[in-house]
């Protein structure tokens, strides 16, 4: 990979804590980090309309985010490990509370107001799971027994199911994937690979005749044949794909996009946000963002490689394959390649909880990547 | 399963973390690459087209209608312009449920069932982003409340656009006409681009004749909309080119005058300028009220114009055919001297009554009761009293093969070709013609009745007014024009082909008669040449409107007033120096000489006052000193 190099020359994780002095800072993901907020701030000023209203809202949660990135990164691994039951706990009980007080739009209940502002459990989930099944599986063996594989999974489905009932299949679908690349990197063996893959598939009729709504089961054939309606159901996805196409090479230029600044591509600001960066700044600034990403998730893996405990491997190997997940589905989604399920484009996208439970993802990255290097003796 | 309770092995878990991110950075790299790919197909190799997409999504072509041409008099006087008016109409797209919106706006404005009705119609027509007018004409009020209740109306728009309107309302309409909303039949012919900005077509007249130069070339603006189909911004304009101004022929005074000299009457006029053949004046009585047409009349009011008796819609003066009766004369008498049938001094006795060897029914003259005309009948003395015997004498013996023919060069029998849509052609009788059309056999019988002007024949107001001018000027064939130029350039006549053959002297004989029957004491029209500052030359006659039996005396007493004859009159002026020529009828006026001939001269006199007539009063002088001198009877006649 190309990136490699870079990523090596970038400061070794956990040998270098004088420089950043006694806080816990990995700098080549704080750059990186820094670099796509400005330019998500960028896009989102152009797909809001020029309005300064989501720009300093979105603003905001990102000064707080990084703030509780360096708080986490504070902490010690092994504290995090301690007591990663406690976080998920919470994640229940708040996904269960949103349940019985939620708010919502559109006929899902997702949203728990605290006041000043919304929250959105199920996104804290997509950290929680991951982090309460590394610290689950790294007590255990490796690779993880039938019994261990069996609790990781109901650590799984739990919050899946429940976000599921929101309903928020998109976010299930992702906690669900959070967890499962958690027992995959820990070792999850090649047969248990092969019956979730059949058991999979096997779902399939039973998910679309049982669980799937309407509503999801119109997105899955909108993806299909999205010109067949194109006023209703299809209606997004040919005017993403539109706005992606039209925007050609070099784009149309920042704020100059018309599919957007004339409001024919719905929800630009939050999971379609793509869609604008992809007119506005072309092939080429798509090949930036994907430049970008991939820059981090290579870091992120890098610090896992590097990681002091099978935690905190576990865990960053976690985090920025998921990272990885987001981007995927996302971008694969706004270009019509994947069923219309609600997933923002991670730092891009507009959207407060999502934008938090980055950051803590990242503080948990550096607090890893800055680790005392106490078993480095083993060696 | 063979796990071991064991130590832990932390090479081991490197080792197999290891591999499983190797696995997932390669499975990475490849879906990334899928991302790639997908998108660098939709940005490159699909470039153009998700680039027309979402041009076709944002950029409207819209029409900018052009501005319809401004129709003058020839004094540039306005008969036609365009004024604002704010209508009301519907953007299909934006409005919901259509019969909801449309009982929104009922109970707010009146609506009638003809506005809904109609817009519906139009609706078919339009594309679902472009306003379909729903109610024109708002009135301020009307306005205001609709602009109140702005937010319980989406979908709706007031727009302001110039409408056709006729400030002289009745005067002109027959001549004039109006535009009216295109109906599907016109959709299907016209020039849909052009038209795409305008929802009205010239309907009747010189608005339907002139069409073309009127409407003017439709402009564009390219503009950018939302997904809402809000106008952001103009792209591009192409301004539109406004219609031709028409300056007509016609003379609203003199339009007027004639006009309300038919007040109460129901009857044509039509005048003509010797020089040029432009129309001056061209009026049928009654006429209407163009304006309500503009916008869409009521049923109501479209039944009470239909249904009336006096049929106000139809337009008598080149559509109306009645037989020309003894305003023919003049012509009939030229064509008898030219083909030599007749001379200046043939003379014959009228009894009263004319006799056709082998038939026992008698021809009548109109004064038969009175013994005829007497002994010493000339032409002269035949037009100048009206009498019917000399001219079935001449008609028989110049037969009707000569009579048909030459009369076609004074335009009888045949369309002008005036501008104007819907012209008839009356009919010349001929053999050829009875065969066609009655599939009888020609007698003479029929030519006697035809050289009075009755019989099969019969003639418009316009053909006679085109004869007038024709025999006024000697033989110019003159070419009847409304539309004297368009946008200031002059509108180009008809060519014309051959004068008719005939000698001066008889153009001489047959112009004096025809003065004498205004100027002499025993002219039919003598009445009119009262306090007349100038010599006018003309011919009454009278147009039976139902058959009476030879037998019989016309009693108007045992006939209702719409079988009383038609009253026809024909002049021109000055009788030396000809300037115009007029053709009227007085429908069921019953004598040329006293329903018709004031007509004449209250237009004449209108016409001579306008213009600067020298010299005029010493011909007069001349003419009334030749009558204190001359032996003509002093007879008393009846008028016809």
């Amino acid at each position: 990979m190309q990136n490699s190099d870079f990523v090596r020359r970038m400061q070794s994780p956990g040998g270098d804590r004088k420089k950043s002095g006694s806080m816990h800072i990995d700098f080549p993901l704080l750059v990186l980090l820094c670099a796509l907020c400005v330019f998500g701030l960028m896009v989102l000023y152009s797909a809001g309309g020029q309005d300064l209203f989501y720009i300093k809202r979105q603003a905001t949660f990102m000064v707080v985010g990084f703030f509780v990135m360096f708080a986490v990164a504070q902490f010690e691994v092994r504290y995090w490990e301690k007591w990663a039951f406690v976080f998920y706990g919470l994640g229940l009980f708040l996904l269960v509370a949103v349940l019985l007080f939620g708010v919502g739009a559109k006929g899902a209940q997702r949203w728990l107001d605290i006041g000043f502002t919304r929250l959105q459990p199920a996104e804290f989930m997509k950290v929680g799971v991951p982090l309460m099944l590394a610290a689950y599986l790294s007590k255990r063996f490796i690779p993880p027994t039938l019994k261990h594989i069996s609790w990781g999974m109901v650590m799984i489905l739990l919050p899946a199911a429940l976000i599921m009932r929101q309903p928020d299949l998109g976010t299930a679908l992702l906690v669900f994937v959070s967890g499962f690349l958690t027992l995959f990197l820990a070792g999850l063996g090649v047969r248990y690979l092969v019956f979730t893959f059949l058991t999979s598939i096997a779902a399939i009729p039973i998910m679309w005749n049982f669980v799937l709504r309407d509503y999801q089961k119109q997105r899955i054939l909108t993806l299909l044949t999205p010109e067949q309606d194109k006023l209703g159901s299809g209606w997004n996805i040919v005017q993403s794909k539109t706005a992606i196409g039209s925007g050609g090479l070099n784009g149309k230029g920042w704020t100059e996009g018309t599919q957007s600044q004339l409001n024919f591509l719905p929800e630009s600001h939050t999971d379609f946000i793509i869609a604008v960066l992809a007119e506005e700044f072309g092939l080429i600034g798509i090949l930036t963002l994907l430049a970008l990403y991939a820059l981090l998730i290579a870091r992120c893996s890098f610090i896992a490689l590097n990681a002091q405990s099978q935690f905190g491997r576990l865990l960053a190997g976690s985090l920025g394959l998921l990272f990885f997940i987001y981007v995927f589905v996302n971008m694969g989604m706004v270009s019509g390649i994947l069923p219309v399920v609600g997933a923002p484009l991670p730092m891009i996208s507009y959207g407060g909880t999502a934008l938090l439970t980055l950051f803590i993802g990242f503080g948990l990255l550096m607090a890893i990547s800055t680790e005392p290097n106490r078993m480095r003796k083993n060696f | 399963m063979m796990h071991k309770e064991a130590f832990s092995d932390p090479a081991r878990e490197r080792r197999i973390f290891a591999r499983r991110l190797i696995f997932s950075t390669f499975s990475m790299i490849l879906m990334g690459l899928v991302i790639i790919s997908r998108y660098f197909d939709l940005q490159v190799n699909q470039f153009q087209d998700y680039a027309t997409d979402s041009d076709n999504n944002r950029v409207h072509v819209r029409p900018a209608p052009p501005t319809r041409g401004i129709i003058y008099d020839r004094n540039g006087e306005i008969i036609a312009d365009n004024r604002p008016t704010s209508n009301l109409a519907i953007i299909r797209e934006r409005a919901g449920d259509l019969d909801q919106l449309i009982q929104k706006i009922g109970l707010l404005i009146t609506l009638s069932d003809n506005d809904i009705k109609r817009f519906y119609t139009r609706l078919k027509r339009q594309k679902p982003f472009e306003p379909t007018p729903l109610k024109f004409n708002l009135t301020e009020k009307e306005q205001a409340i609709l602009a109140v209740n702005q937010h319980i109306l989406g979908g709706t728009k007031i727009s302001a656009r110039l409408t056709r309107f006729y400030p002289k309302h009745d005067l002109f309409t027959h001549v004039v006409g109006y535009v009216g909303r295109i109906n599907e039949r016109e959709s299907d012919t016209i020039n849909t681009i052009n038209y795409s900005g305008t929802d009205s077509i010239g309907k009747t007249g010189i608005e339907k004749f002139y069409e073309n130069s009127l409407l003017g070339d439709v402009g564009s603006d390219q503009v950018e909309t939302n997904a809402r189909g809000r106008v952001m911004r103009i792209l591009d304009q192409v301004s539109p080119a406004a219609g031709s101004d028409l300056q007509l022929h016609l003379d609203s005074q003199l339009q007027q005058v004639a006009y309300e000299a038919f007040s109460g009457k129901r009857g044509s006029l039509v005048a003509i300028e010797i020089d040029t053949g432009g129309v001056l004046a061209m009026v049928s009585a009654p006429s209407y009220d163009a304006n309500p047409f503009v916008s869409g009349i009521s049923q109501k009011d479209y039944d009470a114009l239909i249904n009336s008796p006096d049929k106000p819609m139809f337009n008598r003066s080149i559509r109306g055919q009645y037989p020309p009766g003894s305003t023919i004369k003049p012509l009939f008498g030229l064509i008898g001297l030219q083909s030599r049938s007749i001379t200046t001094t043939t003379k014959i006795e009228d009894p009263g009554y004319f006799l056709m060897e082998g038939i026992e029914r008698p021809w009548r003259d109109h004064n038969s009761e009175r013994g005829g005309h007497g002994k010493g009948v000339d032409l002269a003395k035949a037009i100048i009293e009206s009498c019917d015997v000399f001219f079935y004498t001449m008609g028989v013996k110049i037969g009707i093969d000569t009579l048909a023919a030459n009369s076609q060069s004074f335009g009888l029998g045949q369309k002008t070709n005036i501008d104007l849509p819907g012209e008839r052609a009356g009919i010349m009788p001929s053999r050829i013609w009875k065969k066609r059309a009655r599939g009888a056999s020609w007698f003479d019988g029929d030519t006697i009745n035809v050289s009075i002007g009755q019989g099969f024949m019969l003639t418009t107001p316009l053909q006679l007014a085109v004869m007038t001018a024709r025999i006024a000027s000697r033989g110019d064939l003159i070419q009847p024009q409304i539309v004297k130029s368009i946008d200031g350039v002059a509108n180009p006549r008809i060519q014309i082909a051959e004068n008719p053959n005939i000698s001066a002297e008889y153009w001489d004989y047959i112009h004096d008669s025809m003065r004498d029957v205004v100027h002499s004491t025993r002219g039919t029209a003598r009445r009119i040449s009262k306090n007349l500052t100038y010599t006018m030359a003309a011919k009454t006659g009278t147009a039976q409107v139902i058959s009476i039996k030879a037998t019989d005396e016309y009693d108007r007493s045992k006939i209702s007033e719409r079988q009383w004859d038609h009253a026809l009159f024909v002049a021109f002026a000055p009788a030396k120096d000809p300037k115009i020529a007029i053709a009227l009828i007085v429908e069921n006026g019953e004598h040329g000489s006293s329903a018709a001939a004031p007509i004449a001269r209250t237009v004449m006199d209108a016409y001579i006052k306008s213009t600067t007539m020298e010299n005029d009063s010493q011909d007069l002088a001349a003419t009334n000193a030749s009558y204190l001198k001359s032996s003509r009877g002093a007879n008393t006649y009846a008028e016809q």
